[in-house]
This record gives structure tokens, C-alpha cells and sequence, in this order.
């Protein structure tokens, strides 16, 4: 037997789901800018091939990092995609040993037993037949795990799980009807001939005991043939795509694309590659604090995909990053949600099926004010020279404390210092790239520039970790940036400074743009160990929690910010320290009113810990201080 | 009649009702952590809106209190209470076991804790100081700076930790408005070269002779009301403080050179009625001020039979409702123990 009609629908499915692959790698490479192009091609004959081909089996197959956060989880996807894979592998491999002849279409290696029923008797096809069988329980047990989950999400671990569309349902269906119908297929086909292994073998006979196995086989072979194919041409409008695509993403990914600032190939790659897993779900606290699920960023993948309107879903988040620290799929979700924020409500897309399949790009413009920027009331730039610039930022302006001990410290040292916005400065410039007016902050990055080039510093040590991140990513500063952790830290080393041990219990909150934004986890830690008692949390740097005080959620509730502050406050104070410290003037505003504990930022314990008798006053403010007083610039 | 009534906290409201209930003829026990009765009232100087002495207040108050009836206890604290039937038994640091047959909370308020307002700089900036400093300079008879100069330009910030989200205190405190217009004026009065603004976000004036006050404020003693929140509080190398705020009348950024900050420090339920709240198992409500069992005719019933509230730990209120509030909590008192305890 060669062909059977009950193979047409899985034909029809696997052609068009491999055209229709290839066809859109084609528009997704065309879309690529001219030098993500010469990445890719770079990377196609360099390391990144080998590297993902590594990757792709560790994450794609084995789902490594789901299974280091949760077991249950990981085995779920393991066992399906893993298990999937070596069924087709071992199955092509199958019918090319033991079938009529070599190199088969590939119906006859997914349905082999139905043309060769009579195979596998003794020896090594008993052997290879049991191979099979052990490898379609491990699928079997993985998706009774998934059935579970849909039902009783907790089952895998999991507080919640995603919630699907009409599309994803029948999608869905047929993906839990593939291994089940192949099941019963296969044992009745073995019960007929009495062939088969433990699994379906056992089975077989079994259903052949009191069931006409001849006749019943043949519809559950079509209703496998049919589940695959459904599976195959719904595949482009579920969130099954992320299948193929986590493989082109692992790719782009190796070869050094980054998402930026605009949406595009790979920003599209990235959303089309989240398998709406939930893990996002489980880590954010506006789900587990606040109660707000619906937001998080599998769904704003979700709604991308969709050509929805995102701009509910995209607005509603505190960007802590605490998501994409945890994607296993290591999708850059902050940078995709930053792109959602800043173009705006999206076009409605008439919906059709085409759409579905091939989606326009959405166009996120970024709206151009019509003003031009004008600062010609700023005044002149006339920086005095100095070896180390001290950026506040206006947060820490409005947290005085912060920047007095900064001047405490400061002065101690003994460094030749200036404060450049002692009298209240010019922002950063990040209010206005949110916001999407980047000419406008690049005035304000031409001015602080200037400014700090005029100096001659060699350091800018800025206490704000927004201002920080910023200066790093967005300035072209040729000096040294640091935050004042970093600083201190440098100061302790060098010994500039001279600390008292406070005997003090204290707990450290890594503020998230310092943090996962940035990548200091370390030197405020050994600031704080250097002075008190540094205690541990249950939530420590990469999985640091957000102190709820984000500016950049504006569709939250005070109380719901609140009892986030208060939950993460708790969480951090368990262990009764003196003091909870942070490293952000927002964190610590926010702290303050949700804990009774002292909230203290690192640079306030440090100043307290100075040695009165180390302070090498250092005079240049105070001759500054004199010469504005005569009126002398 | 009989009945013996426990009263927690001797400020305006306990006073008032210890002495009522004492007048009706129970036997009251009044509980007061302090060594003074009089509450936040001992702080004060003059009283809106007629600004009288606040001490003629704590001196009928405490003629109120000088009964036969009254045992009056000052400098205690709850550790137990307890409730076995009808009964209710406190235990306290005076080794005492007192049993009465109802409670009457009244623990009041405390202020906003100004240092939470950071970007004000209070306890940072030597001249940042708040209402009830300034009250007390009043009594003194003193106002001046840190270093003893006589301050010239006074600015007021109303809504400290009231109407303000970022601190949980979403409320209005209902009498810092009033209280500000006050004490501008007697700032006027006392250094009658100073100038005066008063930074608000809208003024409140709903009780009675209060927008006269207002008006007096402007057209007599020439104060300035600038409708804006003031953003923050720096200082200048010469120990003057710069307050940014922006005249949203006039819709423009203003940076001041003050010489003196005075923060109108709200109201928030005090630390005293979150211990007996937490001993009685009260309800508070979104405020967290105790929420009464109803809004119009209940305000004196608490969720627990034989509790009752009086005076500002329900919600910010002036001396006037204060004492009627607490004559009220004494009628249902005695409607509970007359008409057996239900």
C-alpha cells in the first residue's frame, strides 16, 4: 500500500504551513534594515549559526529555562516539543529502515503503521516499535499535563494561565486530538495484526478483545490525519506560530539584532515567537499584588499579533523589566511595550482572513510636536572645571536628604567636584523620549553635554537611576558614568573615604532601573555590607521587586500602586531590618508612606557612617558660594 | 443609674463625654497616655475663627471632668483588652483590671508627619517648620529663624499629607485651610512688616465665619493666596529657602526666596487608635479613619456592640463638631445600657 485518501488533509496542512513559512521568512528578511541584513548574513556564516543551532535545542526542545524556574511547567513543554520532535525524527528514520523503500514522502514516516501494520514482530523492530511507544507516552503524559493546566492551571505550577481566542480554541483542540488519535490509531491497527509494543501493543489488544479493531482504526488514522493538518493551517494565526518563529529569533538574536525604538522584523519576529507560556503572568505584581490580569506582556504580544488596540494594554505596566528577566523565550518585552507606548493609539485594521495570515506592519509614528524646541531661555553654559560633575536629577531634588549626604560625601573625599545642577538643572531628557519627542530631548542632551564637556571631568556620578541609564545609553559622553553607588563604592576602595560600622540591620531593594535596567547589582551591595549588617530577601537583584512608584503607569489606581508598595515593602521588611535601604529616589519616596520601617537610600547611611574627623571640607562650593554672593561669575 | 463606662483618651472629645456621662450619673473610668488631658488642644494658642484663648477650652473641659464620678487615670496604657459577654475588661501598664459595661473611643488624630513630604524639607532645611511649631511660637511669643532673626517673607503650604494620593492621604483634613488664613493673620499682627503667601490648592472655608476670615485675611491684613501646589523646597547658599510652585491663576512657574515655611500638616487617624482598633477588632475604613456603622445616623457605632466613637477618630473634625460628636456618642451610651444593651 503506497497512498490512502485519509492522508490528503495532513498533506495539505504540512505544504502550506512549509510555504507559507518560507514565504514569510522572505517578507521578514525584506522588511530587515540594511544592517540587521549584514548581521544576518554575517552571522549565517559565523559563530550565530552554531550558537542557536545549540540554543534552539536547549530552549526550543528541552525548554531549559522553564524548566529551571518551574518543573512541572518545563516538563509539560518538554515533553511536547521534545517528545514531538523525536517522534518525527525517529518515526522518518523508521520508514526509511524498515519501509518498502528509502527516502519516503513524509505522510509515510508520520503514518507509518497503517502501512506497514504488520511490522515490528521481533527483534530490532520489536525494539525500534518500543522506542516509538515510550516516546509517544512521554508526549501523552506532557499533554495530559496541559489538558490539566487549561482546566486547573495550578496543576503545572502556575497562579494563572493565558486566556485564548476562538481561533486558538479550535487550534488547541486539535493539537490535544494529534497524539491521542494517534494513540487510538495505532493500537487498533496492532490489535488487528496483533503487532505493537508496551503502550500500544497492550492497548490494542485490549480494544481488539471486545471491539472490531479493523474497521474502527481507519477512522481515528483520518482523525489524526485531520488534527494535523487543522493544526498546521491554523498554525500562522495562533499563537502556535511561535513554533517556527523562536527559531528565526534565536537566530537574530545570536547574530546581534537588538528591537531599538521602531517596530519591525524584529520586534514582529519577537511577538509571533511568545507561546503566551504565562510565566510574564506569574511574575508581575500588578497581577500578584494588584489583581490586574489582563495587561501583562503575553497579552500585549498577544494584541500585536492581533492588530488590536494596545493602548490599554501598553500603558498599563510599571516597565520594572521583571517579565523579561523571566521570558524563556527571552523576548525583549520592555522595548516592545516602550514601542506600543510611544506610537500611540494603533490604526484599526480591517480584519480578514488575509490579515490574519499576512499582517501589515503596524505603523507606530511617533507624533512630531510643530514646535521647534526652543531653551534659548536656559542660561549659558559656564561650567567651572572640575574632575568629578555630580548630577542630582530632579528626583533627588525633591528627596533633599539624598543629595545633602551626596555634598557630605562628597566634600569628605576631598575630590575636586562640581554640583551642576545645585540650583536646579536641565532634565535628563527621558520624560520626552517616552514620550516620544526626541528631538526635543536631544536639545536637552546637546545642553548637559556641552555643559559636562566644558568641564573637563573625567567623572559624572549622577543618584538617580533614570538619569543614570540615560546618560549611559542615550548621551555620547567620552567619561565615566556612574551612579553614586558605584562612586562610593570606588571611594571606599580607593580609601578616600573612612567609615564608621553602623551595627545596623539592613535589607537592600535594587531599584529596577538600576538594577535589571542597568546591570549594577553588586557595588551597592558591598557598599551597604561595608557599613551595617546586610541581611538577604526572598527577592534579590534580577528578581527584584518594583516598589510600585513607576511614573510611567498612568492608568493604575493610587490604592492599587499602593498595595503593591505596601506588598513589596512587606515582602523586603520580613526579616525586621533597621533600615530598608534603596539606591532611587523614588523607591524611597514610595517606600516611605507603604512601611514603618526607615527608608534610607544608600548615600544617606553612608553619610552617616562618615568619620567626622576624615572631612577634608572641600572649599571649592564654598569660594563659589562667596563669588555669587559679590556677584562675581 | 448604673453602668460603669470606660472613656480611652482625655483630648476634647473624651473630656466632653467623661463628663456628661459622669453628669447622667455613670461611672466612668477616663484613660489617657499622657500626663495632660487636653490632647492636641495643649498645643494650641488661638482658636479659629474668633481666635480665643485655646487654654478658656481645656479650662471648661476640665471643670467637665472634675466629678465625683470620674476616675481619671493619665499616663496609662492599654496592654489587654477584652470582651466576655457583655463585659468588657481592660488590662493596663497601672496593673489595674477595669471592667465596664461599654467603651467610648475617642483617641483621636495625629498630625501628618511632615518629614514624609521630603521634597518640603522638613527636618532638613532649619526653617521649614510646621502649624503646631508655629503655634507654639505664638505662645511663646517668639517668631523668628534658627539663627534669631525676625523672619521677613512667610510662605504657608496648605495640604501637607491631605488631598495627596502619593501618600495615601487621598481626604481633605477639613481645617488647614481655615487654620492657615489664622495663622497668616497673626503672623501679620505680630510682625506687621512681613510678607505673607499662602500657597492652596482650592480654600475651603465651609463653616461658619470662616469666609469672613478669608476676606479679612485679604483685604485687611493683605495676605497672599496663590492658587498652586508647591513642588519643592531647596536652599540658597545663604540660608534662605527657594520654593518652586506654579501660580496655576496665572499659569506660570514661580521660584520664591522665603525666609520661613510653615507646612499645614493634615489630619490622619493617630497611632493610639490603630493599637485600640487592633485590640477591639474596629473597622476602618478607605481613609483609614474607624468607619462608623452609618453614615447619617450612626456615626457614633462601631461594628462592635457596646463600642463607641467620639470625636476625630471617625474623621477630621473642628473643636465645635468634636464636643457635639461626643455628646452624641453619650446618648447612644445610654440608650445601649438603659435599654438592655442592645
Amino acid at each position: 500500500m503506497q497512498f490512502d485518501p485519509f492522508v490528503i488533509p495532513f498533506n495539505i496542512g504540512l505544504y502550506f504551513i512549509l510555504i507559507y513559512v518560507v514565504v514569510r521568512s522572505v517578507i521578514w528578511f525584506r522588511d530587515l534594515s540594511r544592517p540587521d541584513k549584514l548581521r544576518l548574513q554575517r552571522g549565517f556564516f559565523g559563530n550565530a549559526f552554531v550558537q542557536s543551532l545549540k540554543e534552539i535545542f536547549l530552549e526550543s526542545l528541552i525548554h531549559r529555562k522553564i524548566l529551571k524556574t518551574n518543573l512541572r511547567l518545563g516538563y509539560m513543554h518538554m515533553s511536547l516539543a521534545f517528545g514531538w520532535f523525536l517522534l518525527i525524527l525517529f518515526g522518518t528514520i523508521e520508514a526509511d529502515i524498515f519501509g518498502a523503500k528509502h527516502l519516503n514522502a513524509p505522510y509515510k514516516a508520520i503514518f507509518f503503521r497503517f502501512f506497514n501494520p504488520d511490522h515490528g514482530r521481533m527483534g530490532i523492530e520489536a525494539a525500534y516499535g518500543f522506542l516509538m511507544d515510550l516516546n509517544l507516552a512521554f508526549i501523552l503524559s506532557g499533554l495530559f499535563l496541559a489538558v490539566s493546566k487549561r482546566f486547573f492551571s495550578r496543576v503545572v505550577g502556575m497562579k494563572k494561565t493565558t486566556r485564548l481566542k476562538a481561533v486558538d480554541r479550535i487550534a488547541l483542540t486539535s493539537l490535544w486530538l494529534i497524539f491521542p488519535s494517534r494513540l487510538l490509531a495505532e493500537s487498533f491497527t496492532c490489535g488487528a495484526y496483533g503487532t505493537g509494543s508496551f503502550l500500544t501493543g497492550s492497548l490494542g489488544s485490549w480494544l481488539a478483545s471486545f471491539l472490531p479493531a479493523q474497521q474502527m482504526a481507519y477512522p481515528f488514522w483520518l482523525l489524526y490525519s485531520l488534527s494535523l493538518g487543522t493544526f498546521f493551517i491554523l498554525l500562522p494565526i495562533t499563537r502556535y506560530m511561535h513554533i517556527p518563529t523562536e527559531l528565526f529569533l534565536i537566530f537574530m538574536r545570536n547574530s546581534g539584532i537588538k528591537t531599538g525604538d521602531k517596530a519591525g522584523t524584529y520586534s514582529e519576529v519577537q511577538a509571533y515567537s511568545c507561546s503566551s507560556c504565562g510565566i510574564c503572568i506569574n511574575a508581575c505584581q500588578l497581577n500578584f499584588s494588584a489583581g490586574i490580569t489582563n495587561i501583562q506582556s503575553a497579552y500585549l504580544m498577544k494584541a500585536i499579533r492581533n492588530n488590536d488596540d494596545v493602548s490599554d494594554i501598553a500603558h498599563n505596566c510599571l516597565m520594572c523589566g521583571r517579565c523579561d528577566q523571566n521570558c524563556p523565550v527571552g523576548i525583549e518585552l520592555s522595548p516592545i511595550r516602550m514601542i506600543q507606548i510611544r506610537g500611540g493609539e494603533a490604526e484599526n485594521y480591517f480584519r480578514n482572513i488575509y490579515k490574519g495570515y499576512f499582517r501589515s506592519q503596524q505603523s507606530v509614528t511617533v507624533e512630531k510636536s510643530n514646535g521647534s524646541a526652543a531653551y534659548n531661555f536656559l542660561p549659558e553654559t559656564n561650567q567651572k572645571k572640575a574632575d568629578v560633575l555630580f548630577f542630582a536629577g530632579c528626583m533627588t531634588h525633591l528627596s533633599p536628604t539624598i543629595k545633602n549626604s551626596m555634598i557630605k560625601i562628597l566634600d569628605a573625599s576631598g575630590v575636586n567636584y562640581s554640583f551642576i545642577d545645585e540650583q536646579g538643572g536641565v532634565c535628563c531628557g527621558r520624560p520626552l523620549m517616552l514620550a516620544g519627542q526626541d528631538k526635543e530631548a536631544r536639545e536637552l542632551v546637546n545642553y548637559n553635554s556641552q555643559m559636562i564637556w566644558k568641564s573637563g571631568a573625567h567623572t559624572l556620578v549622577t543618584s538617580c537611576p533614570i538619569c543614570y541609564k540615560v546618560f549611559k545609553e542615550s548621551y555620547y559622553l567620552d567619561i565615566e558614568v556612574l551612579h553614586h553607588t558605584q562612586f562610593i563604592k570606588n571611594l571606599i576602595d580607593e580609601g578616600s573615604v573612612k567609615l564608621n560600622f553602623l551595627r545596623k540591620n539592613v535589607v537592600y531593594h535594587s531599584p529596577c532601573d538600576l538594577g535589571r535596567g542597568s546591570g549594577v547589582y553588586n557595588e551597592p551591595r558591598e557598599v551597604l555590607k561595608h557599613v551595617s549588617r546586610l541581611e538577604k530577601s526572598k527577592f534579590e537583584d534580577e528578581n527584584s521587586l518594583c516598589c510600585g512608584g513607576s511614573l510611567g503607569n498612568m492608568k493604575i489606581s493610587y490604592q492599587k500602586k499602593n498595595k503593591i508598595a505596601r506588598d513589596a515593602a512587606a515582602e523586603l521588611t520580613k526579616g525586621n531590618p533597621d533600615i530598608l535601604a534603596t539606591a532611587c529616589p523614588l523607591c524611597k519616596k514610595t517606600f516611605s508612606s507603604a512601611t514603618e520601617t526607615r527608608v534610607a537610600d544608600i548615600s544617606e547611611i553612608v553619610a552617616e557612617a562618615l568619620m567626622h574627623q576624615t572631612v577634608k571640607k572641600n572649599t571649592c562650593r564654598q569660594v563659589n558660594s562667596i563669588k555669587e554672593l559679590a556677584g562675581i561669575s | 443609674m448604673n453602668g460603669n463606662v470606660i472613656v480611652i483618651g482625655a483630648g476634647i472629645a473624651g473630656m466632653e463625654a467623661a463628663g456628661q456621662l459622669a453628669k447622667a450619673g455613670y461611672l466612668v473610668t477616663l484613660l489617657e497616655k499622657e500626663e495632660e488631658a487636653g490632647g492636641h488642644l495643649n498645643n494650641w494658642y488661638h482658636l479659629f475663627p474668633d481666635r480665643r484663648n485655646g487654654d478658656e477650652v481645656i479650662k471648661y473641659l476640665k471643670d467637665q471632668i472634675d466629678n465625683d464620678n470620674i476616675t481619671f487615670l493619665n499616663g496609662t496604657r492599654i496592654d489587654n483588652l477584652e470582651k466576655s459577654k457583655k463585659e468588657f475588661i481592660i488590662k493596663t501598664n497601672r496593673a489595674k483590671e477595669i471592667c465596664a459595661d461599654a467603651i467610648v473611643v475617642a483617641t483621636g488624630f495625629d498630625l501628618f508627619r511632615s518629614e514624609r513630604k521630603e521634597e518640603y524639607g522638613y527636618g532638613i532645611y532649619d526653617n521649614v517648620i510646621t502649624s503646631v511649631d508655629l503655634e507654639k511660637m505664638f505662645r511663646e511669643g517668639d517668631i523668628s529663624l534658627i539663627n534669631g532673626n525676625v523672619p521677613n517673607t512667610i510662605g504657608m503650604v496648605h495640604c501637607v499629607g491631605s488631598r495627596d494620593e502619593k501618600v495615601g492621604n487621598p481626604y481633605c483634613s477639613k481645617l488647614c485651610c481655615v487654620t492657615a488664613v489664622k495663622q497668616a493673620i497673626e503672623i501679620r499682627e505680630n510682625i506687621p512688616e512681613s510678607k505673607v503667601f499662602c500657597f492652596y490648592m482650592d480654600m475651603r472655608m465651609g463653616g461658619a465665619l470662616y469666609e469672613e476670615l478669608y476676606m479679612e485675611a485679604q483685604e485687611k491684613y493683605g495676605i497672599n493666596f496663590i492658587r498652586g501646589k508647591v513642588s519643592e523646597v531647596g536652599e540658597s547658599f545663604n540660608h534662605k529657602l527657594i520654593v518652586k510652585v506654579e501660580d496655576t491663576l496665572a499659569g506660570r512657574p514661580l521660584k520664591m526666596e522665603i525666609d520661613l515655611l510653615v507646612l499645614m500638616a493634615g489630619m490622619e487617624i493617630s497611632e493610639g487608635s490603630k493599637k485600640t482598633g487592633k485590640l477591639l477588632g474596629l473597622k476602618t475604613g478607605e481613609n483609614r479613619f474607624f468607619q462608623s456603622r452609618d453614615n447619617h445616623y450612626g456615626s457614633n457605632l462601631s461594628n462592635i456592640d457596646g463600642v463607641f466613637y467620639a470625636g476625630t477618630c471617625t474623621s477630621p473634625m473642628n473643636i465645635s463638631e468634636t464636643i457635639s460628636h461626643a455628646r452624641a456618642a453619650v446618648l447612644e451610651v445610654m440608650d445601649y445600657l438603659k435599654n438592655d444593651r442592645k
